[in-house]
């Protein structure tokens, strides 16, 4: 059993570290898809911990990949010293944090804002929390698209661009490889990148799952009243899984900023938080290898359906629109999910063994 | 014996133009079981609730163990020493039995995120001594094998001796036990009845709220009656049975 384990594990590193140099060959455009598709397990993993274990329903998730993302741009992209005289004398070459001072000031950053945001929504339960938290989100972005004036911090709908490739020890992201005589792609370096995160992500995760902080969280999801009573600090805990959960969403809003080289307030919509809850709820809510099932799926879905909705509009002689065929796709499949699996695709499993049949 | 484990005093309690409670005081000495009984609307649940931080009372004073505490917050009152278990069994469904007496461990444990991010050693011996305290405590009020079972499938008595582990496991002062008798067939209470006389003899103190008379008369060593928000009879149980005023809230008065 050990053993099958541990194959099934080796089987699967080296699967997921080939991955990229097959999707290289096919093209770069299928590595990008694999580079989203971490992204947002990342994401998904973060929000796992507010919505599936502390079971806070926070529908403005998005707020956090912002904040990482600008906080992103604004450290590596030329628009300081563009915009503010003093900060071109400070730094003349223009700030360009390696990714040591990067990772750890994004989900700090985000932490942080987790906990301011969180902080008046200690109240709310359900619905009425998901009502506020997509507010704040919302706030958030709306913040994003007016502060270019009276001072120009991010540069409104315009976005951000010319944003830095992270670095490391040196050697930046953004330019392809050699090794032993074979080309590593930008975008490949990046899955790489990413790849680690995610591992370091759900390791963390995992790890809090079977923590005192963790079974706390779980007892506040389970009965909020019956954990105060056994002396747990609701609201301490809450503001704990809030910033917690920022933590992955800001750390990844920083990869995304670095990756794209290009942001915007656009890219942070209602409809991303919404996926991400979805690919929660879809995969298997509080469960982590179902939240990246979900993720993954999610994610990748929409990129896939790409090249199966063009020869079935071609089949229909055209007659239907492949955006909207591709949408209609992807809502069929969300559908059919959670019909035919209404606790995920790989829910936590329902028992732990079956009930022995003699009472006590 | 002049070892008072709860001492509290003038509690009074008005909602709206009810008033709830006026003027209540109970002392229970440790190693006791404390019953509180009255018939229904009499403010029992009401006391209780004040007693764990749920209401705020008007009036009162509380001591725990001779000190004094006050039952602004219920996360706080658990800290200070009293767990409680609910009328309506309140456990977290979606664990299993031994993660839910894990909980009650909480408040006397440290470790924090950084220590379960990095398993610090420190991390890894409180973990292991919250899993052995909390299977000795399911060994203790006799669910030991179902330690690994999702709390929801376990069966009503069962759920009710868990929700009892989870309770000590808080390492409490005072047991405050919400009718935990409730729905339960005459075995089950029987078998209930056991456990919290095992629950006394090791010198642990318990109020319990109870409809049962029954259950109330045979295991407590004190009883306080109320009525109306008023505490009508204090003592013993044979001396409270006696009492007039008892017999008349409970079966009324005589027809002239």
């Amino acid at each position: 059993m050990k053993h099958k384990k541990i194959v099934v594990f080796l089987l699967a590193a080296i699967g997921l570290l080939v991955l990229p140099l097959v999707l290289q060959g096919v093209g770069n455009a299928w590595v990008r898809i694999a580079d989203m598709a971490l992204l947002y397990v990342l994401l998904a993993v973060g929000l796992n911990i507010v919505v599936g274990y502390a079971g806070l329903l926070d529908l403005g998730y998005v707020a956090f990949f912002a904040i990482g993302a600008y906080m992103y741009g604004l450290l590596a992209s030329p628009h300081l010293t563009e915009s503010f005289e003093w900060f071109a004398a400070m730094f003349p070459n223009g700030l360009h944090s390696p990714i040591w001072v990067v990772i750890p000031v994004a989900a700090g950053l985000a932490a942080v804002f987790g906990v301011l945001l969180g902080a008046p929504t200690l109240r709310l339960r359900g619905d009425y929390l998901a009502i506020v938290t997509l507010g704040f989100g919302e706030i958030i972005r709306v913040f994003l698209n007016n502060l270019d004036h009276p001072v120009n911090i991010t540069n409104g709908p315009k976005g951000m661009g010319q944003i830095d490739s992270l670095s490391f020890f040196g050697h930046s992201f953004g330019k392809s490889i050699e090794v032993a005589g074979y080309e590593i792609n930008s975008v490949t370096l990046y899955y790489y990148l990413f790849l680690t995160l995610v591992v370091v992500s759900v390791v963390i995760s995992h790890r809090l799952q079977l923590s005192r902080v963790g079974r706390a969280w779980m007892a506040i999801r389970e009965d909020e009243i019956a954990a105060k009573a056994m002396g747990i600090n609701t609201r301490n805990l809450k503001l704990s899984a809030f910033g917690m959960g920022a933590t992955f969403g800001g750390v990844s809003g920083a990869m995304f900023a670095s990756f794209q080289g290009f942001i915007s307030p656009e890219s942070f919509s209602l409809m991303e938080s919404v996926m991400i809850v979805a690919m929660v709820v879809l995969g298997g809510i509080g469960h982590l290898p179902g939240v990246i099932l979900g993720a993954v799926a999610l994610s990748a879905l929409p990129e896939v359906l790409r090249y199966v909705a063009a020869p079935l509009q071609s089949m229909t002689g055209g007659r239907l629109d492949a955006s909207i065929l591709r949408q209609l796709l992807i809502a069929l499949a969300m559908i059919s999910v959670m019909l035919l699996r209404p606790r995920g695709l790989w829910p936590a499993p329902e028992h732990g063994k079956s009930l022995p049949s003699t009472k006590s | 014996m002049t070892d008072t484990v709860l001492n509290v005093a003038g509690v009074s309690k008005r909602f709206g133009g009810l008033q709830a409670l006026s003027d209540v005081g109970i002392s229970i000495q440790r190693g006791q079981v404390y019953g509180l009984i009255g018939p229904n609307g009499a403010g029992k649940t009401t006391f209780f609730n004040v007693l764990t931080g749920l209401y705020t009372p008007d009036t009162g004073t509380f001591q725990l163990a001779g000190k004094a505490y006050k039952p602004t917050a219920v996360h706080e009152v658990a800290k200070a020493g009293i767990a409680r278990t609910f009328q309506n069994i309140r456990l977290f469904s979606d664990m299993t039995a031994l993660e839910n007496v894990m909980v009650g461990r909480h408040v006397r444990t440290h470790s924090g995120l950084l220590g379960a991010i990095f398993r610090t050693p420190g991390f890894k011996a409180e973990e292991a001594a919250i899993a052995q305290r909390a299977q000795e405590l399911l060994d203790y009020v006799g669910i030991g094998r179902l330690a690994e079972f999702k709390a929801r499938t376990l069966s009503y008595g069962d759920q009710r001796r868990l929700e009892i582990a989870r309770a000590l496991a808080t390492d409490p002062q005072l047991i405050a036990l919400d009718e935990p008798a409730a729905g339960m067939n005459s075995t089950a209470k029987v078998m209930l009845r056991e456990l919290i006389d095992k629950i006394r003899n090791d010198n642990r103190t318990i109020l319990l709220i109870e409809h049962d008379v029954k259950l109330v008369m045979g295991l407590c060593d004190r009883v306080t009656v109320l009525d109306y928000g008023k505490q009508i009879a204090e003592g013993t149980p044979a001396d409270v049975q006696r009492n007039e005023k008892v017999i008349e809230a409970y079966l009324g008065t005589n027809a002239h």
